[in-house]
This record gives structure tokens, C-alpha cells and sequence, in this order.
């Protein structure tokens, strides 16, 4: 795969929203907000910044390789690996139907190419993801683990197990990302849950982290490249990427209300009219 | 017809040992993981062969159950090791979500389940896995009988496709089976013809059942004995042929009654033949401290309890 610049990144991302919001109106359901605000983030990865296979290998032997732990936001994991060629951007239209193979969460169970574990019911994929980045050491496979977590997700105890664990078996081929967007389901991660000082934590548990841009292209590229220089290191790797919830549609950023709601029909009209259509809708 | 003796008697774990330590040594791909409990699940000559293999996990079960399903992508047979309650409801959604609906290869081995592992309590006493196990598609349930079986079992889940809850305990038990027999995964081992009824035992009941089978025929009684190892899947062929033959059953095991062997055995009859039946388990109830022979007496479970039950279904036949 060639690597895409900022600038076809940034067209690729943009239709990618488009996507998003297309597929959860056409579901009438599905979670709009954190999809938006790391479309960019998961654009890059598959685009620019992971080496891997043209085809989809389950094993994921000798390439980086993704998990999406904070599951809801399959509508931007689902449009990226469709628009990366793993399937076929018109089954899209499937998501969260019956006898889709685009699970209202990413499964397995039917098969689609690029899903390797299911995800949803949180805190699972940053333990998942270890043990992925310790079968690479074991195949003497050099490649990267990627994976991204939600932040209100980190309330579940099973992510700080994981932490602990990937600290102490120095699993340094792994750069996990959570999308710092401040927001979960029922408000503010301040108001619901305060996360605190979330660099001191991971720090605390023998983390190297990193902070990031994570709706501007360049610096997440930038970014990006700084966590793979400080991977194979001995310590794994947090990168601390804020994002806005909602990013890219102006009635949807920056609140937790667009969290797991699609938009009617004019809201998706006003949500398109702010988007260009860069790749062909499906 | 064969009659049952032994020898020695050991605990299943040390045959869930023996055989990990032996996939250590043929087959490259097999990796361990222990949640702080090393000695108690016997793991230590594979730690000792393949330090390599190996992952401390630490007390942090759900952790262990996530980290196996990575070690899965790029091919490790990640066999996991902790007690029973720990191997199950501790980690349910684990287990559900990243292993079993994930379709991954991932061998949960389960010490210390139910009653037998005595002093401890009901906080470690689990007699529910079986249940919560079976339920859960793609999941294979396995509950040998002795050392031998549990040995072959642990070394026949690594050729096995898909997870596996394998279930096994703590106090010593007759060892009646071969040594380096071949297990088959699901086919159930018939150890005693008989033709009045049939106990369908699993786990370390089998051999509670075979010293019942003894009092039985004493007293004219023609009782089969069958070994079900494999409660999910279920050797439905092996149950109904029995059954047709001898026309009621009894079935016995360290679990809970709702959930258990006993349910299966049920439902199989229910749908295909139904026949009377009775059903040694545990009833409904948590279980306390004491020595394994202690509580198998007091919940029910031992020889005697399955004898006395074989000569209830007679009388409702």
C-alpha cells in the first residue's frame, strides 16, 4: 500500500465522515460522536502510518496491526477498512441490519475482513492487544500493535490490570491510544467519572506517554511517528490523543448528546452539506 | 465385563500438570498463563522446560483471559490457568466477548472446582461453571474422571480447533483409567454394561459411581455405567442408545443440579426419549468448609447418594 500525504488523507477522512453519518441515519442508530472525532486518527493509521497486508490476514503475522477497543464507534473502523479495500464500500449500507456482516459492534462471527476480536462491551482490547504484541515477540515479528480505547472506558478496572501487566512484561511493541474527547454517555468524564491526571497515571504504571492533536492531520502523522521512535524501548507506549466528539459536523462537536443518536433526515442534509464528497458515496 | 480397581490415587490438577509439561515438550505453539496460583494448577515443569511460554499474569484473572485471546492472533494455543471460580464467573464477559464470540483458541483450565477443594469455603467452591460454561456457544466442556483422563484430555484440547473449558480438582481420587489412553473429545466411554438403568457420571463421580455399580449388582441390580467426560458436545447418540436399552437413568456430578450434566442429560431425554430420571448434584445450594469425603456425604453427591437414587428411578420406571 502507498503511503497517502496530508492532503489525501485529509480528502480520504473527509469522506469518510461522510460515511458516518450515512450509515447511522441509515440505521437510525448507531454513535455518531466518537466515530467523528477519531475519523482522522484511524485515516492516518490505515493510510499512512501502518505497515500491513493489502488482503486481510486474521494472524496479522509480519504487519502492525489495529484494535478498536471502545467498539460503538464501528461506523469509523467499518467506513476506514471498507474504503482501505478489505471490502467492498458498497456493504456499508448493511451496517447494523440483519444478516450483515457489520455488527452494530465489531464481531468476528460473520467474518469481516479486518475485525480480529469482538469488541463493545468495554475495557477488553487494551489486555487483547497485549497478548497480540506478545505472540509477535514469540514469532520474532517486529511489527507494531495498535490500539485505540475511549477514555470514559478507562473507568473499567480490566484496562489498569492491563496496564500493570504490559508494564511488567515490557510489552514495548504496542502504542495505545485513548481518544481524550472528555465525554461518555451520560456527560462530561469531569462530571461522571473524573479521570484525573491521566499522563501521571499511566506514567505511575511505568507507561512512556505522549500527548497529540488528534483532529489535525499533520500532527497526528507527526505524532505518530514520535510513538514509533519511543516503541522498542522496554516500556509500552501511551499516546494521549484529545479529540472533539462530534468533529466535523458543527451541531455534533464537542457534547456528549451525539454519543449513540442518529441525525433525521435534515439533520444528515445540514451534516453532508459540511462535507465533501472526495471518494464517491457509497 | 472389566471391573474397576486402582492403585493409587491422585489429584486430577497434577494430570492437567503432566500433560501441559508433556504439550510443552511436542508442540511449539502451546503457551501457559497463571494467575498467581503456579503451584496449586502443578504448572511449574512447563514454566521450568519453556520459561519462554510462559506469562505471569498476576492476580488479575480478566486481564488473563483478554492477553490469551491476543496470544491467539499469530497462532498460540494459549492454555490458562486459575481455580475454577476464578476460570468462569469471575471472568464471564471475558471470556463471552474477547474468547468464545471471538471464536478463539483459548484452553480455560479450571482447577479446584466444586465442593472437593473442602476447607476453602463457597467463596471457592464453584458449582456452576459447568453451567455458565455450556451455555456459551462455540464452547467445548470437558470434566475428566481421574489423573490418566485429565492428563490425555489436556494433551487432546491443543489438537482441538476453538475454546475449551476444561474442569478439573483438587482432592486425590482413584486413579481407573490407562495411562496414555487417546481422548476423544465428546465420545462418551462406556465402562460397565448393564441393562436395569444407567448412571451417567462426569468428573470424579465416574468412580463414585463405579463403587456404587458394586453395592448394586449385590443386590441384582444390572447397572451401565457410562463415562461422560464431555458434557458439551453432548454424546447424544452414545445417551440414547443407553437409554432405550436399560429405560431410566440416573445421573451424578460435583455441580450444581440446574445447569449441570444432569440438565443436559434432561433435555436430551425430554427431546428424543423421555425416560425417568434422576439427578445427584448439588441442590440449589452453596456449599461450606470441610473435608472433601465430608461434604460429598453431606450435599449428596458420594456413592451411596447415587446408589440410593438408582434405586428411586427403578421404582418410577
Amino acid at each position: 500500500m502507498s503511503k497517502k500525504n496530508i492532503e489525501e488523507l485529509e480528502q480520504i477522512a473527509s469522506q469518510v465522515r461522510r460515511d458516518i453519518v450515512r450509515m447511522v441515519h441509515g440505521a437510525s442508530s448507531g454513535h455518531p460522536g466518537g466515530s467523528l472525532g477519531c475519523t482522522d486518527f484511524l485515516v492516518a493509521l490505515y493510510f499512512n502510518l501502518m505497515e500491513r497486508k493489502d488482503h486481510f490476514d486474521p494472524d496479522g503475522k509480519n504487519e502492525d496491526i489495529f484494535f478498536l477497543s471502545n467498539g460503538h464507534i464501528s461506523p469509523v473502523w467499518y467506513s476506514v477498512l471498507a474504503r482501505a479495500g478489505y471490502f467492498d464500500v458498497a456493504e456499508l449500507a448493511t451496517f447494523r441490519k440483519i444478516n450483515s456482516r457489520l455488527q452494530g459492534h465489531p464481531a468476528t462471527e460473520e467474518g469481516l475482513p479486518g475485525i480480529r476480536v469482538a469488541s463493545g462491551s468495554l475495557g477488553q482490547g487494551l489486555s487483547v492487544a497485549c497478548g497480540a504484541a506478545q505472540a509477535k515477540k514469540l514469532n520474532k515479528d517486529n511489527h507494531l500493535v495498535y490500539i485505540l480505547m475511549g477514555d470514559g472506558e478507562i473507568e473499567e478496572g480490566q484496562v489498569w490490570e492491563a496496564a500493570m501487566y504490559a508494564a511488567h512484561h515490557k510489552v514495548d511493541n504496542l502504542i495505545a491510544t485513548i481518544d481524550v474527547n472528555g465525554q461518555q454517555i451520560d456527560g462530561p468524564t469531569e462530571e461522571v467519572m473524573s479521570l484525573g491526571d491521566l499522563r501521571a497515571k499511566w506514567e505511575a504504571f511505568g507507561w512512556t506517554v505522549m500527548e497529540s492533536e488528534g483532529n489535525d492531520m499533520a500532527s497526528i502523522v507527526k505524532s505518530m511517528e514520535e510513538a514509533k521512535t519511543l516503541s522498542g524501548k522496554g516500556k509500552p507506549v501511551m499516546n494521549l490523543m484529545h479529540t472533539e466528539m462530534g468533529y466535523g459536523v458543527d451541531f455534533m462537536v464537542g457534547t456528549h448528546k451525539w454519543h449513540g443518536i442518529a441525525p433525521n433526515d435534515e439533520q444528515l442534509a445540514s451534516a453532508l452539506s459540511q462535507l465533501n464528497e472526495t471518494l464517491g458515496d457509497y | 465385563m472389566t471391573k474397576f480397581t486402582y492403585t493409587q490415587k491422585q489429584d486430577t490438577r497434577s494430570g492437567f500438570g503432566a500433560g501441559l509439561a508433556e504439550l510443552g515438550r511436542i508442540n511449539p505453539d502451546v503457551v501457559a498463563l497463571c494467575a498467581d496460583l503456579v503451584g496449586s494448577l502443578k504448572m511449574q515443569d512447563f514454566i521450568d522446560e519453556n520459561p519462554d511460554r510462559f506469562f505471569q499474569v498476576g492476580i488479575a484473572e480478566a486481564n488473563m483471559m483478554g492477553i490469551a485471546a491476543g496470544l491467539t492472533i499469530g497462532g498460540k494455543i494459549p492454555f490458562t490457568g486459575t481455580f475454577a471460580n476464578f476460570s468462569t464467573g469471575r471472568v464471564y464477559d471475558q471470556i463471552r466477548q474477547s474468547i468464545a464470540y471471538s471464536g478463539k483458541n483459548v484452553k480455560i483450565c479450571a482447577s479446584h472446582a466444586g465442593l472437593t477443594l473442602g476447607e476453602d469455603g463457597a467463596t471457592h467452591q464453584i458449582l456452576e461453571d459447568i453451567g455458565m460454561m455450556k451455555m456459551l456457544p462455540h464452547m467445548t466442556v470437558i470434566n475428566p474422571c481421574d489423573y490418566n483422563q485429565t492428563k490425555a484430555a489436556t494433551i487432546a484440547i491443543a489438537e482441538h480447533q476453538g475454546p475449551v473449558y476444561l474442569r478439573f480438582g483438587r482432592p486425590k481420587v482413584p486413579i481407573f483409567t490407562p495411562e496414555d489412553q487417546k481422548f476423544e473429545i465428546g465420545k462418551a466411554l462406556h465402562l460397565i454394561e448393564g441393562s436395569d438403568v444407567t448412571i451417567f457420571a462426569t468428573g470424579h463421580l465416574v468412580w463414585e459411581a463405579i463403587v456404587a455399580e458394586e453395592e448394586l449388582a449385590k443386590e441384582g441390580i444390572s447397572v451401565e455405567v457410562i463415562n461422560i467426560h464431555t458434557i458439551k458436545p453432548l454424546d447424544v447418540e452414545a445417551v440414547l442408545a443407553s437409554v432405550s436399552k436399560t429405560g431410566c437413568v440416573v445421573t451424578a456430578e460435583e455441580h450444581q443440579m440446574n445447569g449441570g450434566l444432569g440438565d443436559s442429560i434432561a433435555q436430551t431425554l425430554a427431546l428424543h426419549h423421555p425416560a425417568p430420571l434422576e439427578m445427584v448434584a448439588v441442590n440449589d445450594s452453596f456449599g461450606e468448609s470441610g473435608t472433601p469425603d465430608e461434604l460429598m456425604k453431606k450435599y449428596g453427591i458420594d456413592a451411596e447418594n447415587i446408589a440410593k437414587a438408582v434405586r428411586k428411578v427403578l421404582k418410577r420406571k
